[in-house]
C-alpha cells in the first residue's frame, strides 16, 4: 500500500527540542484540510486526534478506506462546518499515518528506528504542530478542538501559546492522567510487548508484526471506551452464530467477536511501536505538575473562551476530572462555559452520532464565530 | 420575559462583570447583556437549559448553585443574581454568604410567602396554598424554604448582611420597602427585590 502519495506533509525544519532532551529538526508532519481558508484567515480551525486517529478527521479515510474518525462532527453543515471554517488535522509525531515517528527511518543508522524512537510528549506533540500555523500564514487560530488525548493537547497548546486561539473546547479528557488511565494504557503495551513477534521492537526489520499483542491492546483498550450499561443492552449474553454454548474457548459470545473484530482491524491500520509511544505520552501528561500543583496557572495568560464538555457514562474520563479543568479556569476569571451530556456510550461518546453533543459544539462555534471574539 | 427583569437591569451597573445563578433558558443574561452591555456569565442545573444558553452564545456552566459557587475566588464578580431560587436551596444560609463572597453585591429575588392570596389560601382552604408563582403541591414542591419579604428582612440580620435596596412588586410595578411600609408591602408584594451586600 503506498500511502504517500495521499498524504500532505509539512518538512518541519526548525528545530524541535523535545521533553526528553533530544532535538529534532527536519521531520515530516502530516496533516489535512477540509473547507477553505478565508481572505482574513480567521476562520482556521485546529483539530487535535486521539489515541489511535489520524490526521483524515472526516469523508473517506485514503488509506484505510473507511470514513473519517470524527465524521460525525466535521463536515459540510455538520457542527464542525467545513463550508464555514478551514479545519486543519495533522498526525501526531510518534504516529503512523506519515508524521515522524518510531516506523521511520533513522537517517544516523539507516535503519527504521523502532524503540530507538525519542519518547514524546503532549507537550511535543503540540509544539510540532504550531509550525502549522505560520505554514498556512495564521497568526491566530478560530478555535483548537479534540477529545480524549485531542483534549490533552487543547489544554497543553493554550498553556504553550495563550494568544493563539480565540475558543478552546476540550472534549472528554483530563488535565492528569490517573492511576487508573496508565493501568490501562501498562497493559496495552505489556501485551504488545509480550507478543514474540515484537522482537524488541525491530519487528519492521524482519518483516513481521506483533499482530496478537496490538490486538490485546486494542481490545483491552476498547472496553475502556464503552461503559457497562452500553455494553449490556449492545450485547448482553447474546451469542454469537449458535443456539447454545460450546464449551470450547472459541467466541461464544457476541461480545467475544466483536473485540476481536476490533482488535484484528486495528492491525491492520497501526503500528504496535507507535501504540507504545503515544500511550506513554499520554502517561506523561501532568499538566497540573508542570505547572507546581496550580492547574490554573496553566491558563492565566489567556483570554480565550473556553467550552469543555463531558459525558455521564465516560469512566475513562470522568465528568468529575473535567470540571477540575472548568474549576480551575473560574479560579482565573476566563471565559468558561461545560455542560455534560447525557449519554450511555461511554467515552467514545464524543466520536458518536449523540445529538445534544453536536448541537452544543455547533452552537458554540458558530455563536462564538458571530462575535467577532478578539 | 418576566416583569422583574427590568428592575434587576435597573440595579445594575453599566459594564459590569454579573454572575446569573440559576440563570434558567438565559433570557436574563440575554436582556442584561444588551441593555447593561454586562461581562456576564451564568449556572444552571438543567442541561436542557444549558443547551438553550449556549444556543445563544451565553457563557454558562452547567452546575449546582449549593455547590458549585466553590469554585470562584472572591469578589469574582461586581454582581451576583439569584432569581426566585434560594427557597429551593437546602442551606438559604450558605448561598447568601457564598453569593456574597463571589460577589461585591448580590441581587436575591424572592416570591413573597406573606402575601395575602397565600394567606387566605391557606387560612379558608386549609391546604398548603397554590398560586400563580407558587403552583407546585406540597409534595412535589421544589420550594422546601418559603419565606416572606419580612422574613428576608430579618434573616439579613440573623446572618448579617446589608440589605442596600428592598423593592416590592405588586402587579407589575415596583416599589420601594421601608420600616414603615413593611407590613403592607409584605401583604401585597408579590415578589421582593433586594440588592444586598456583606
Amino acid at each position: 500500500m503506498d500511502i504517500k502519495q495521499n498524504i500532505k506533509t509539512l518538512i518541519v525544519e526548525k528545530p524541535l527540542k523535545l521533553d526528553c532532551g533530544q532535538t529534532i529538526n527536519n521531520f515530516p508532519l502530516a496533516y489535512e484540510t477540509y473547507g477553505s481558508l478565508n481572505h482574513e484567515k480567521d476562520n482556521a480551525i485546529l483539530v487535535f486526534h486521539a489515541l489511535t486517529g489520524d490526521q483524515f478527521v472526516t469523508g473517506i479515510n485514503p488509506v484505510t478506506k473507511k470514513d473519517g474518525w470524527w465524521s460525525y462532527a466535521v463536515g459540510s453543515g455538520k457542527s464542525i462546518d467545513t463550508d464555514k471554517y478551514f479545519v486543519i488535522c495533522a498526525n501526531v509525531i510518534g504516529g503512523c499515518m506519515g508524521s515522524f515517528g518510531p516506523s521511520h527511518e533513522n537517517p544516523k543508522t539507516k535503519k527504521i528506528y523502532g524503540t530507538d524512537f525519542p519518547v514524546i510528549t503532549i507537550n511535543d506533540m503540540v509544539n510540532a504542530q504550531i509550525n502549522l500555523l505560520d505554514f498556512f500564514g495564521i497568526k491566530k487560530l478560530f478555535s483548537i478542538v479534540g477529545g480524549s488525548m485531542g483534549g490533552m493537547q487543547v489544554l497543553q497548546f493554550i498553556s504553550n501559546y495563550p494568544d493563539k486561539t480565540k475558543t478552546a473546547i476540550p472534549i472528554a479528557c483530563t488535565s492528569s492522567h490517573s492511576a487508573q488511565n496508565i493501568a490501562f494504557n501498562e497493559l496495552g503495551r505489556q501485551a504488545i510487548t509480550a507478543d514474540h513477534n515484537w522482537s524488541d521492537g525491530d519487528y519492521n526489520l524482519k518483516n513481521i508484526v506483533p499482530d496478537k499483542g496490538l490486538a490485546v491492546a486494542r481490545m483491552a483498550a476498547h472496553i475502556t471506551y464503552l461503559s457497562k450499561k452500553g455494553l449490556q443492552e449492545k450485547f448482553g449474553r447474546k451469542l454469537q452464530e449458535r443456539d447454545d454454548l460450546k464449551f470450547g474457548f472459541d467466541a461464544d459470545f457476541q461480545i467475544e467477536s466483536y473485540l476481536r473484530y476490533q482488535g484484528s482491524v486495528f492491525v491492520d491500520r497501526f503500528d504496535a511501536n507507535s501504540y507504545l509511544y503515544i500511550t506513554r505520552a499520554m502517561d506523561y501528561f501532568d499538566l497540573v505538575k508542570q505547572f507546581n500543583g496550580n492547574l490554573s496557572n496553566a491558563f492565566k495568560d489567556t483570554k480565550a473562551k473556553f467550552f469543555i464538555i463531558s459525558f455521564t457514562s465516560d469512566w475513562l474520563y470522568p465528568t468529575q476530572e473535567n470540571k477540575e479543568i472548568v474549576i480551575a479556569l473560574n479560579a482565573v476569571g476566563a471565559n468558561v462555559g461545560f455542560v455534560e451530556i447525557e449519554s450511555d456510550k461511554g467515552h467514545d461518546s464524543f466520536l458518536l452520532n449523540i445529538p445534544d453533543f453536536l448541537k452544543a459544539l455547533k452552537n458554540f462555534l458558530d455563536k462564538s464565530y458571530a462575535e467577532k471574539l478578539s | 420575559m418576566k416583569p422583574e427583569y427590568k428592575i434587576i437591569s435597573d440595579l445594575i451597573e453599566k459594564n459590569a462583570k454579573v454572575l446569573d445563578v440559576g440563570c434558567d433558558d438565559g433570557t436574563l443574561m440575554e436582556f442584561l447583556k444588551t441593555n447593561k452591555n454586562v461581562n456576564i456569565r451564568g449556572i444552571e442545573i438543567s442541561k436542557e437549559k444549558v443547551q438553550t444558553c449556549i444556543a445563544k452564545g451565553l457563557t454558562v456552566i452547567e452546575g449546582n448553585a449549593e455547590f458549585d459557587l466553590k469554585q470562584f475566588p472572591n469578589d469574582s464578580f461586581e454582581y451576583v443574581v439569584l432569581g426566585q431560587t434560594l427557597q429551593a436551596f437546602i442551606n438559604p444560609e450558605i448561598v447568601i454568604k457564598e453569593l456574597l463572597r463571589v460577589g461585591n453585591k448580590a441581587i436575591v429575588t424572592i416570591p413573597n410567602f406573606g402575601h395575602w392570596k397565600v394567606r387566605l389560601n391557606l387560612l379558608f382552604k386549609g391546604t398548603m396554598p397554590i398560586t400563580n408563582s407558587l403552583p407546585h403541591d406540597w409534595y412535589n414542591t421544589p420550594n422546601i424554604h418559603m419565606c416572606t419579604i419580612k422574613d428576608f428582612v430579618r434573616f439579613s440580620k440573623i446572618i448579617d448582611f446589608k440589605i442596600f435596596k428592598s423593592l416590592a412588586l405588586i402587579n407589575e410595578n415596583v416599589s420601594d420597602i421601608n420600616n414603615l411600609n413593611l407590613i403592607f408591602k409584605n401583604l401585597f408584594g408579590e415578589l421582593g427585590i433586594f440588592l444586598i451586600e456583606k
